[in-house]
């Protein structure tokens, strides 16, 4: 029958939980379907992945631009910080339910829903990392006959690109955490595992979980990666002096 | 406060019933038109007044008006009724019959089953009678009764649009048949790998759909709307189905899905202390939810957004279970 105590029972699930991931199974409802194993988990990450960058670029394509214009001219603080703010205080629920009765379910949705996720953090970072560029050297560049492209493009962007790219970072967490939901509007994601426990049992919502989890890490790596090839070297060795 | 009231509401109710017994035994034969007959009515047992029952339910519509009705209805017959009227899932809900918070709840046969004695959803029979049979059996075993199901079944369905179901010349499930390839389902994540939805659409009716479509079942009908999906997965008794000629419910023709009739599950010490007014008055005030009646009273709860009680006290009264 049910079993409400056994603490013991989390650590078990786990067993279970890696028993799913590579091998196929019996759904608990029965009827010869097979779910679970290396196929199907492959499977919804590629689509969980692929649907978390696709929203990522698209965040980007939107508020890096937007930060980079607006932190260089100093101006609408209000509106990045603003719109920053209002937007981590979004419920992606009720953007998905009200892009569902707009725009109806499917890859279109999840891309809007999860774009709104990235926004904010990539917006108010840019905007904040460009106005923290030690103006001397803003001014240095202008003094040289720089123009405004390439003051922002040469100057600022490269000095800015740490802060910058923590933002980037934590929006592509959120992103890559919350593309579970994708499973409800329309694009099969881990998030079917997370939400099927009558179906895969609970070794299948530990499984979703445990790889939502390391799908997540790994994207957090990659960044970290990426954030350290592209941040220039006079940056690095300053920081190792002053840590030094 | 709410004590008080419901006290005051009780004392009414009882005199209410005692006028009209007085009354019925006067003018003998006044009609049984209407369902309004004083033959219908609960009469309240003194000797019910001292055992106490505390009726739950699960925490959505349907349930917060079955809670109601069960409660309204043992109340009438003379029992001390308290509700428990929010228990999160069936888990909660057994646990609390168990520990005696509460004294039973409504539950559907098809969650019984699965849920409770982890019964494949291949092995729960789709015929009502049968399920109840084997749910009851097992519930005997862990100190539970179950009384009868409810005359609807809340199952899942296929569902489309009537304008589809008319141009398709769509009637019961067999009849995707040669026109499935061209069309879309919706249903839960999961529906595409459960033997009583998607895959055993496939595997029983022989049926392949252009794509299957995930979403949350509270998008059930905006997929159908929006023409996101051609067919979705519904529920028999859902408030969007009462009077509605928009959308067609394509019959289980094959029998593929369990059913899901509500059946009465009360603590057994309980039961028995409770006398024989328990089982009549629960099997009585069952008797008139149909489907189209249970599909009328839940969209005046979520559409009219009238309250559950209300909408159960009106139910009582027009089937002349109480006045």
């Amino acid at each position: 029958m049910i079993d409400l105590g056994a603490p013991l029972g989390f650590l078990h699930s786990f067993t279970g939980a890696f028993d799913f991931i590579f091998h196929q199974r019996e759904a608990v409802t029965g009827g010869g379907v097979q779910v679970g194993g290396p196929a199907e988990i492959l499977h919804l990450t590629w689509t969980q992945f692929y649907v978390s960058a696709l929203a990522l670029a698209v965040a980007l394509a939107i508020a890096l631009p937007v930060g980079l214009v607006l932190g260089h001219r100093g101006k609408g603080e209000l509106l990045a910080v603003g719109i920053g703010n209002a937007g981590r205080a979004v419920p992606e629920l009720g953007v998905i339910a009200f892009l569902a009765a707009f725009i109806g379910v499917g890859l279109r949705n999840v891309t809007i829903a999860l774009m709104v996720l990235g926004i904010p953090p990539i917006l108010t970072n840019t905007f904040v990392a460009i106005r923290q560029v030690d103006r001397n050297a803003v001014e240095a560049a202008e003094g040289m006959g720089m123009r405004p492209a390439q003051v922002i493009a040469r100057i600022e962007l490269p000095l800015a690109t740490p802060t910058i790219m923590s933002g980037v970072r934590t929006a592509a967490i959120n992103i890559v955490a919350t593309a579970t939901i994708a499973s409800i509007i329309g694009v099969p994601t881990l998030g079917k595992l997370i939400l099927g426990q009558d179906t895969y049992g609970v070794d299948g919502v530990v499984a979703g979980a445990i790889v939502v989890a390391l799908l997540a890490l790994a994207v957090e790596l990659a960044l970290a990666g990426m954030q350290r090839a592209l941040t220039p070297t006079g940056l690095k060795l300053q920081r190792a002096r002053r840590s030094a | 406060m709410r004590v008080i009231r419901a006290r005051k509401a009780f004392t009414l109710v009882v005199a209410v019933i005692l006028a009209i017994a007085v009354a019925a035994c006067g003018s003998s034969n006044n009609g049984g038109g209407g369902g309004g007959s004083s033959a219908n009515l609960i009469k309240s047992n003194p000797a019910n007044h001292k055992v106490t029952i505390t009726v739950g339910s699960k925490n959505f519509t349907e349930e917060y008006i079955l809670g109601e009705i069960y409660a309204q209805g043992l109340q009438a017959a003379g029992y001390n009724v308290k509700k428990q009227l929010n228990l999160g899932s069936e888990t909660i809900a057994l646990k609390a019959i168990k520990d005696g918070d509460i004294t039973g709840y409504p539950e559907y046969t098809s969650t019984a089953l699965g849920s409770f004695f982890q019964v494949p959803a291949q092995k729960i029979p789709a015929d009502p009678n049968q399920a109840y049979q084997m749910a009851k059996a097992d519930l005997a075993k862990e100190g539970i009764v179950a009384y009868p199901p409810t005359p609807f079944g809340d199952s899942n369905a296929v569902g489309t649009l009537t304008s589809t179901a008319k141009q398709l010349h769509l009637t019961d499930i067999s009849s995707l048949k040669g026109k499935s390839q061209n069309l879309t389902l919706a249903g839960s994540p999961q529906c595409s790998e459960r033997i009583d939805c998607l895959a055993g659409l496939e595997k029983n009716y022989g049926l392949h759909f252009k794509k299957f479509t995930p979403v949350d079942i509270g998008l059930r009908y905006t997929v159908l709307d929006k023409g996101d999906a051609d067919l979705s997965i519904l529920f028999t008794s859902d408030a969007q189905l009462a009077n509605s000629h928009k959308y067609t419910i394509l019959k289980d023709d094959k029998g593929l899905i369990p059913a899901g009739n509500p059946i009465f599950l009360a603590a057994k010490s309980v039961a028995d202390k409770a006398g024989p007014d328990f089982a009549k008055t629960i099997e009585q005030v069952q008797g008139n939810l149909t489907l189209p009646v249970m599909q009328e009273l839940n969209s005046r709860v979520d559409i009219d957004k009238q309250q559950p009680a209300a909408v159960a006290h009106e139910y009582l009264k027009s089937s002349g279970y109480v006045k």
